[in-house]
């Protein structure tokens, strides 16, 4: 009798699925197997250790970096967060009108724009404010993550909102509730999951992020890709796996609370 | 039909409302007026789209007119926002907030209005009585059924004591016989608490089984405004006469009008006596409604004369339908069943069609 045709049953699926497997983990697999080499090698294996974590957690340059990708992390998502809910309930509490497309193409713009013109014009942009103004602080680095963070809080706010019956909220104005009233009881407690999982993703693109960041900075302002950039550049030693390592943990954790907090529904 | 004394909780003034702009621009309420008496339950009523749902929108501040006034209770409401509008909504699709139980749902429009705790506390207590629901009041709305949610979503809206209550079509979502129990419960929560009701619906049986009064609507305009029995017997034109019941359309030549009443000459020659509709203006032909149930048909002569064609047993009543001699149009005469006999007519039967003096009505257009 012949096999009934299914589409997941066909001639290279499965090797093509192992392939693409293998090249996306392998890799990954390697660099945390050598995180924990004896020997000062990417490459030969000298036993079992972790003194190469124990090295990069007492690193002065990596406990600075990692403090400060914290700190810009932390506040551009916050601030990222802010204005996605703002910008989402703009582009969702209204009747759709002529020009409400070019606003979702211009809230979604870092995502199409390559990061690379980003950094480029944000590096002319900052470098004309810096002789006027003299400053040279975190703030540039906050107002880029900020910007290009914003898509990325703003898709899961929007998904949750538009998922949200409108007449809940004319219910609240019906039930004598003004409008910041009805915000506070009844759009923002049914939001906040959206808000939480698009805070956590802004946090996750900004602690990422190396090209913007690299262009942006000022002297002494690493970040942990960008520290890890410049250390690759001078030979690479397991304490690099260990970093990555580490931030690996780090944004499975987040990713995974991302996930359970979006999908919960109530 | 000329107002009856006393106080109108709302007053539709000339209200129009325009969709869109220029060429795309769409009345959806076409210059309504009407006036809602206090204590009644009011039923606005029509096909999707004839703008009931638009007037009640507009009445309860989700939109604004873009000409006219409402009153309420003499004051001009037509540009409050909702929260400043002593008018509470029932929702179709009820819009219970899913993260609060059936008592803070309930407490909620008081508790916006800044009442004491105990206040509010108390009127919730009374309000679940009323809907008798007192044992599911903690729990969640996604926990309980349609018909529940339908209550409490009631219990929501009369708790703050509103001057008027507005329900959306609020039944549509419920089966057959939940629907038929809301109805009672409906009017039973009317009767109690003394509110006045608007009723937005499409259902022509339950306007006319739950209103004190109906007013007709079909493309943005109000055609008319009466009791179940007005809109039901003197139906002032085709489309009310055609939406609300079935009915039989004849053309007569009608003299004689006095006192709401004409003399009508049929076609088939006969002629009778019907009531008029108000703003008839005299004419040589009008159309003639005829209900199927107050018309006979007999085995003699009658005011009209066909062949009987089809007969249609629905248990309590039987449809028969006799095609008219002379115009060839199909008159349909509703007869009561009694147990163990036939109708007393068969298809191909010659029948006469007896329509009595107060059967007839004259319409408008």
């Amino acid at each position: 009798m012949a096999k009934s045709f299914s589409i997941r049953h066909q001639p290279g699926f499965t090797t093509i699925a192992a392939v693409c497997f293998v090249a996306l983990y392998m890799p990954i697999i390697v660099l945390v197997v050598y995180a924990f080499n004896e020997a000062p090698s990417t490459s030969e294996w000298g036993g079992f250790s972790l003194k190469w974590f124990q090295s990069a957690s007492q690193n002065a340059q990596v406990i600075d970096a990692t403090l400060r990708s914290f700190q810009i992390a932390a506040i551009a998502a916050t601030l990222a967060t802010i204005a996605a809910t703002m910008a989402a309930l703009a582009t969702t509490r209204t009747p759709p009108y002529p020009g409400l497309t070019f606003k979702y193409a211009m809230i979604n713009q870092p995502l199409m724009v390559p990061e690379i013109v980003t950094g480029v014009a944000l590096l002319i942009f900052f470098s004309r404010i810096k002789i006027f103004t003299g400053y040279s602080g975190l703030g540039y680095l906050i107002a880029a993550h900020t910007a290009f963070c914003i898509p990325f809080a703003y898709l899961p706010i929007r998904a949750r909102l538009e998922n949200m019956d409108l007449s809940l909220e004319r219910a609240a104005a019906d039930l004598y509730a003004t409008p910041w009233q009805a915000f506070r009881r009844v759009t923002l407690p049914l939001l906040w999951p959206g808000i939480l999982a698009g805070l956590m993703l802004a946090f996750v693109i900004s602690l990422d992020d190396v090209v913007i960041t690299e262009f942006v900075k000022s002297g002494g302002q690493d970040t942990l890709p960008t520290y890890m950039l410049g250390q690759i550049r001078r030979g690479i030693t397991p304490e690099i796996n260990a970093i990555s390592t580490a931030f690996l943990l780090l944004s499975v954790v987040i990713v995974t609370l991302f996930f359970f907090v979006s999908r919960k529904r109530d | 039909m000329p107002e009856q004394p006393g106080k109108n909780a709302i007053e539709v003034r000339g209200v129009r409302k325009v969709f869109g702009s220029g060429e795309a621009a769409v009345a959806a309420l076409d210059t309504v007026s009407v006036s809602i008496r206090e204590n009644e339950f009011f039923t606005l009523l029509g096909p999707s789209g004839c703008g009931k749902t638009t007037l009640l929108r507009l009445i309860a501040g989700f939109d604004y007119p873009s000409a006219g006034e409402i009153l309420l209770y003499g004051d001009d409401i037509a540009l409050l926002p909702p929260f400043k509008r002593p008018v509470n909504t029932v929702f179709q699709s009820y819009a219970l907030f899913p993260h609060m139980t059936v008592a803070q749902n309930i407490g909620f429009g008081l508790e916006m209005l800044r009442k004491p705790k105990a206040e509010v506390k108390a009127r919730v207590a009374e309000m679940l009585k009323l809907v008798r629901m007192e044992h599911l009041a903690s729990r969640r709305t996604s926990q309980i059924s349609g018909g529940q949610q339908q209550r409490v979503a009631l219990a929501r809206a009369l708790a703050p004591q509103p001057k008027v209550l507005l329900l959306d079509e609020p039944l549509s979502a419920l089966d057959y016989k939940l629907r038929k129990e809301m109805q009672i419960e409906l009017k039973r929560l009317q009767n109690q608490t003394g509110i006045t009701f608007i009723f937005v619906t499409h259902d022509q049986e339950e306007a006319l089984t739950m209103s004190d009064r109906i007013a007709v609507m079909s493309s943005g305009k109000i055609l008319q405004v009466g009791s179940p029995w007005d809109i039901y017997d003197k139906p002032a034109d085709r489309f009310v006469a055609d939406f609300i019941g079935e009915t039989n359309f004849l053309t007569a030549s009608i003299a004689g009008v006095e006192n709401g009443k004409a003399r009508a000459t049929l076609k088939s020659g006969a002629t009778i006596t019907a009531s008029v509709a108000d703003g008839f203006q005299p004419k040589a032909e009008a159309t003639v409604v005829v209900r199927p149930e107050h018309a006979k048909l007999t085995k003699g002569k009658a005011e009209l004369s066909g062949t009987v064609e089809n007969i249609v047993y629905f248990g309590t009543d039987t449809h028969i339908h006799v095609r008219l001699d002379g115009s060839n149009d199909l008159f349909i005469v509703r007869q009561q069943n009694a147990r163990s006999a036939g109708c007393g007519f068969e298809a191909g039967d010659k029948a006469g069609i007896a329509i009595g003096d107060d059967a007839a009505q004259v319409l408008r257009d």
